[in-house]
């Protein structure tokens, strides 16, 4: 299972967090510090995992974003960066040809659509249409309700 | 002025904030409006305003305060407030808070929600962040869901079932049958949520597991219906579809198949068709051939299986993918135990990646590099394994240090090959090696005895070269002051002699003693092999008796300790130098540790008290002989500073004795009153009561048994053969402080004349460090 994700950029400022186990504010605050500390330290040319406690991590940049996973020791390295990979895809598709500051001004959304794509830790949907789809729905619903809302009511 | 835009002016403006103070200015104003916001009725802007706050959180500010906001807004009837009312308990509230139980209510009733964007939002939380009794209380709810709904809310509740089992292992047999009928569904996203459920009871719990082994044909068919379906746009990533559930079959057939002939045997064939037909030219190929490789190492399968498998993480090293070489060097870590002979064919691969830039790389394959060397390969490996030493990253060095000493060790095809490797090894990390290298090596060079003359010559110059690494210079002024006469022969047929004079080897070791680079440990070795020279050169014996008489005033008092009793060997019992300095003899392994059981006497010869005491005519021997039992207890086998370690038995080896007494000690020296001792030679058997004082017909005799390893018996016997009695008889014993001393009860204390009676006392000795 993957235990979390993090979203930095290259200065290390934290643009989306999400943790898939119970963690006390301070320990969230000093793995977010240690982790980086160890990602931005790395060389370009070296691969994309690490060690860390008993976890493996697995990061890829994207841009100027470092997208950061962490996954138990019996998982699948390639299929987390496949993981990664497909998050980014949806993220692009969604926000058309997505960068930081989209996510950056929109991080709630980035949210939505990393809940319709993983669950407790796992991944919920393999199909990048069948989410998509999903998220349109939502965001359709969302919509009508806020036009709704800012209706004047005579 | 919609809401959300007001979310993105604050975000605007935090950005523009030009200094931390700045910024902590605007987040303070802002978190104030929103706080004022919150104790305010419901109005428009309330999600807006948690979403606000939920960016501040992320910045790394307080937001607490946010909790109770979540907890309304979950409860409101409206979708928008609901989501991000749910982002923000995912994001502010965890298991560890109370707020958290509030939320279980609106949660379940969510979960009833006749819309299934609402109820997936109470799954995702509840799934994230569900603690143990939310899990309990919802665990019907989620059942429920998992029989009879869409396959939108199906796949989410799946995954909830996950989470809950995770939590609360004993509510696995409430999902079991639910699990078993899930595997019949066609979408992927079902299905891949009903393989890791599966997974997650089957390791969980072993009854359910033989239960679910019913299953593997039917995982059977689903794969191999993935891996021969041709293009779905839905799920196809880079020529394979639907990756994602292919590695989760796989790893559930893994843990199905382990330990189990029919199940493995059921997946023999369609392990074969995914590791030929999956292409692996990209990343998510890979991910399932690595799975694959991963499954076949782990089941009982066929030996023609496991050696394509071995074949594909071979073709994996020659990858240009960095992470693939990565990975295939951890999957050969694994099994080079087991298919030792498959690995070995790879060795060439694995021995040029040690030159790979990667870090990572290089460390996973000096740990294989080290795991491959047998006694075949051991020269040329070793070759490869001192090149990459020269040029590793520092925090490999000391592992690669240790692995390629064991290597040597274990298959060395010559003593002269292996102390020649030990010897590169030191040359080239000598920093980093380990403490117990140095008296390892020394015994090594003792025992090679045809080699002294080459080792010593080799060790001068390298000591010559260079006197900066602790642990070469130490074992050269070892060998120097053992073998100094070799050295000063000038003739060796092994390697090309050079001439030395006696001042050039003096002036080598007061070199060491004299720089700052040595350590303390190092200048004592060069002290005493300083001394040892003294018997094996003939005219500068004057150079070297003013060295030694001038580190007598010496700061350190280990130095100063030693020169002093040197210069009481030189002044007082020259007689017996030679004897003292003589040459060690061959030591074997079992002699470094702890010695063995003997006790009568350990044959040791006593040497120069500083201060003659005259103790009691009665209590004198006793000590005296104690300390001589006491001095097998002393072994210490990590002391580096030990030249030549321990007391061995045989009654030759004078020279350690003396520093074996005077490291462990002074006091020791003290109890002695200048007596002397006749060696005894050491039984390597049973102990024998040693009679340690026979005088007017008073004998006084010292029994040692070792009942355990760390700890030593003795018991005196006292008998009194002659016409008086004698009374207020006591003993005294001293040991040295890594010694515990434990004295039990005589069984009197007066004895009467004529071996009337006898008096016994025991003493426990028990020294820890042994």
């Amino acid at each position: 299972m993957m235990h979390f994700l993090l979203l930095f950029s290259r200065q290390g400022r934290l643009r989306l967090q999400k943790w898939f186990t119970p963690t006390p504010e301070r320990e969230k605050k000093k793995i977010i510090r240690d982790m980086t500390a160890m990602v931005l330290a790395r060389k370009p040319k070296t691969c994309n995992f690490l060690h860390w406690m008993d976890q493996k991590v697995v990061y890829k940049r994207y841009a100027s974003l470092f997208f950061c996973l962490a996954i138990d020791d019996q998982e699948n390295e390639l299929l987390a960066l496949e993981i990664l990979h497909r998050y980014v895809e949806l993220l692009d598709k969604y926000f058309g040809n997505v960068c930081e500051l989209d996510i950056i001004f929109n991080f709630e959304k980035a949210y939505f659509i990393l809940d319709e794509f993983l669950i407790g830790g796992e991944v919920q949907e393999t199909s990048k249409q069948t989410v998509a789809r999903c998220i349109e729905a939502s965001d359709m619903l969302q919509e009508t309700m806020e036009e709704y809302m800012s209706k004047p009511a005579f | 002025m919609s809401p959300s835009v007001r979310l993105q002016e604050m975000i605007r403006v935090i950005r523009s904030a030009r200094t931390q103070g700045e910024e902590r200015g605007v987040i303070q104003r802002e978190c104030a409006a929103i706080r004022a916001q919150f104790r305010q009725a419901d109005n428009g802007g309330r999600s807006h305003n948690l979403a606000k706050l939920l960016y501040v959180h992320m910045l790394g500010y307080p937001a607490h305060f946010g909790q109770m906001e979540c907890v309304r807004l979950i409860a409101s009837p409206r979708y928008n407030e609901k989501r991000v009312g749910y982002l923000g308990a995912m994001m502010l509230l965890d298991e560890n808070q109370d707020a958290s139980l509030l939320i279980t209510n609106s949660i379940k009733n969510d979960l009833a929600h006749s819309s299934q964007y609402v109820q997936s939002l109470a799954l995702c939380t509840l799934a994230c962040m569900g603690s143990a009794e939310m899990c309990r209380d919802l665990a019907s709810e989620i059942d429920r869901l998992l029989r009879a709904s869409s396959s939108y809310i199906k796949k989410k509740a799946t995954l909830c079932a996950v989470h809950i089992v995770r939590k609360v292992p004993e509510l696995g047999e409430l999902f079991t049958p639910a699990a078993r009928a899930l595997l019949a569904e066609k979408n992927h996203g079902v299905l891949h949520g009903a393989v890791i459920l599966i997974t997650e009871l089957c390791e969980r719990n072993a009854q359910t597991l033989v239960q679910f082994r019913e299953a593997v044909p039917e995982l059977v068919h689903i794969m191999r219906g993935l891996v021969t379906s041709g293009y779905s746009p839905e799920h196809t990533v880079a020529g394979i579809s639907d990756p994602f559930l292919q590695v989760r079959i796989l790893r559930l057939l893994r843990i199905l198949g382990r330990n189990n002939d029919t199940a493995s045997d059921a997946m023999n064939d369609l392990l074969a068709q995914v590791a030929t037909n999956t292409d692996s030219s990209k990343t998510a190929g890979s991910a399932v051939l690595y799975e694959t490789v991963l499954t076949v190492m782990d089941i009982k399968s066929e030996s023609g299986l496991r050696v394509l498998a071995v074949n594909i993480l071979g073709r994996f090293l020659l990858n240009n993918d960095r992470n693939i070489r990565y990975i295939s060097m951890t999957s050969l870590q694994k099994i080079v135990s087991t298919d030792h002979n498959a690995v070995q064919r790879h060795r060439g691969t694995i021995v040029d990646c040690l030159k790979d830039q990667d870090a990572s790389v290089k460390r996973r394959a000096l740990e294989l590099s080290l795991a491959l060397v047998s006694a075949i390969n051991i020269r040329s490996m070793m070759k490869e394994l001192l090149l990459f030493l020269s040029t590793c990253p520092p925090e490999l060095k000391s592992h690669a240090a240790s692995g390629i000493f064991n290597a040597a060790e274990r298959y060395s095809p010559s003593q002269r090959w292996h102390i020649d490797t030990i010897l590169h090894v030191l040359i080239t990390a000598g920093a980093d090696v380990r403490d117990e290298t140095v008296p390892n090596l020394i015994q090594l060079i003792t025992n090679a005895s045809q080699l002294h003359c080459y080792t010593v010559h080799k060790l001068y110059r390298a000591l010559v070269a260079d006197i900066s690494q602790q642990p070469l210079v130490q074992v050269a002024c070892w060998c120097i002051g053992e073998y100094g006469d070799s050295l000063l022969q000038g003739e060796c047929e092994e390697t090309e002699p050079i001439q030395v004079t006696e001042d050039d080897i003096l002036d080598a070791l007061e070199t060491v003693l004299q720089s700052h680079m040595s350590s303390p440990a190092t200048r004592g070795f060069a002290l005493t092999a300083t001394m040892k020279l003294s018997t094996r050169i003939t005219e500068n014996v004057d150079r070297i008796r003013s060295i030694v008489s001038i580190y007598g005033s010496c700061m350190d008092v280990e130095l100063q300790q030693r020169a002093v009793e040197y210069n009481a060997l030189f002044k007082k019992y020259d007689h017996m130098r030679a004897a003292v300095l003589e040459k060690m003899p061959v030591m074997d392994r079992s002699s470094m540790g702890p010695t063995n059981g003997e006790s009568g006497g350990g044959g040791v010869q006593e040497l120069e008290p500083t201060k003659p005491k005259q103790p009691e005519m009665m209590v004198a021997p006793q000590p005296a002989s104690q300390v001589c039992d006491l001095l097998d207890l002393l072994s210490d086998p990590d002391e580096p500073s030990l030249p030549g370690g321990p007391l061995g038995p045989g009654g030759g080896p004078l020279g350690p004795a003396g520093l074996m007494s005077g490291s462990a000690g002074g006091d020791l020296l003290y109890l002695l009153g200048g007596l002397e001792l006749t060696p005894t030679p050491t039984p390597a058997t049973a102990p024998a009561a040693v009679t340690v004082y026979d005088k007017s017909g008073v004998v006084l005799k010292l029994s040692c048994e070792r009942p355990l390893d760390a700890s030593q018996t003795i018991t005196l016997t006292a008998t009194n053969t002659s016409d008086h009695d004698i009374s207020s008889l006591t003993l005294q014993a001293a040991v040295p402080k890594n010694v515990q001393l434990q004295m039990k009860a005589p069984s009197g204390d007066s004895l009467p004349a004529r071996s009337s009676a006898v008096v016994t006392q025991t003493v426990l000795l028990n020294n820890p460090n042994k």
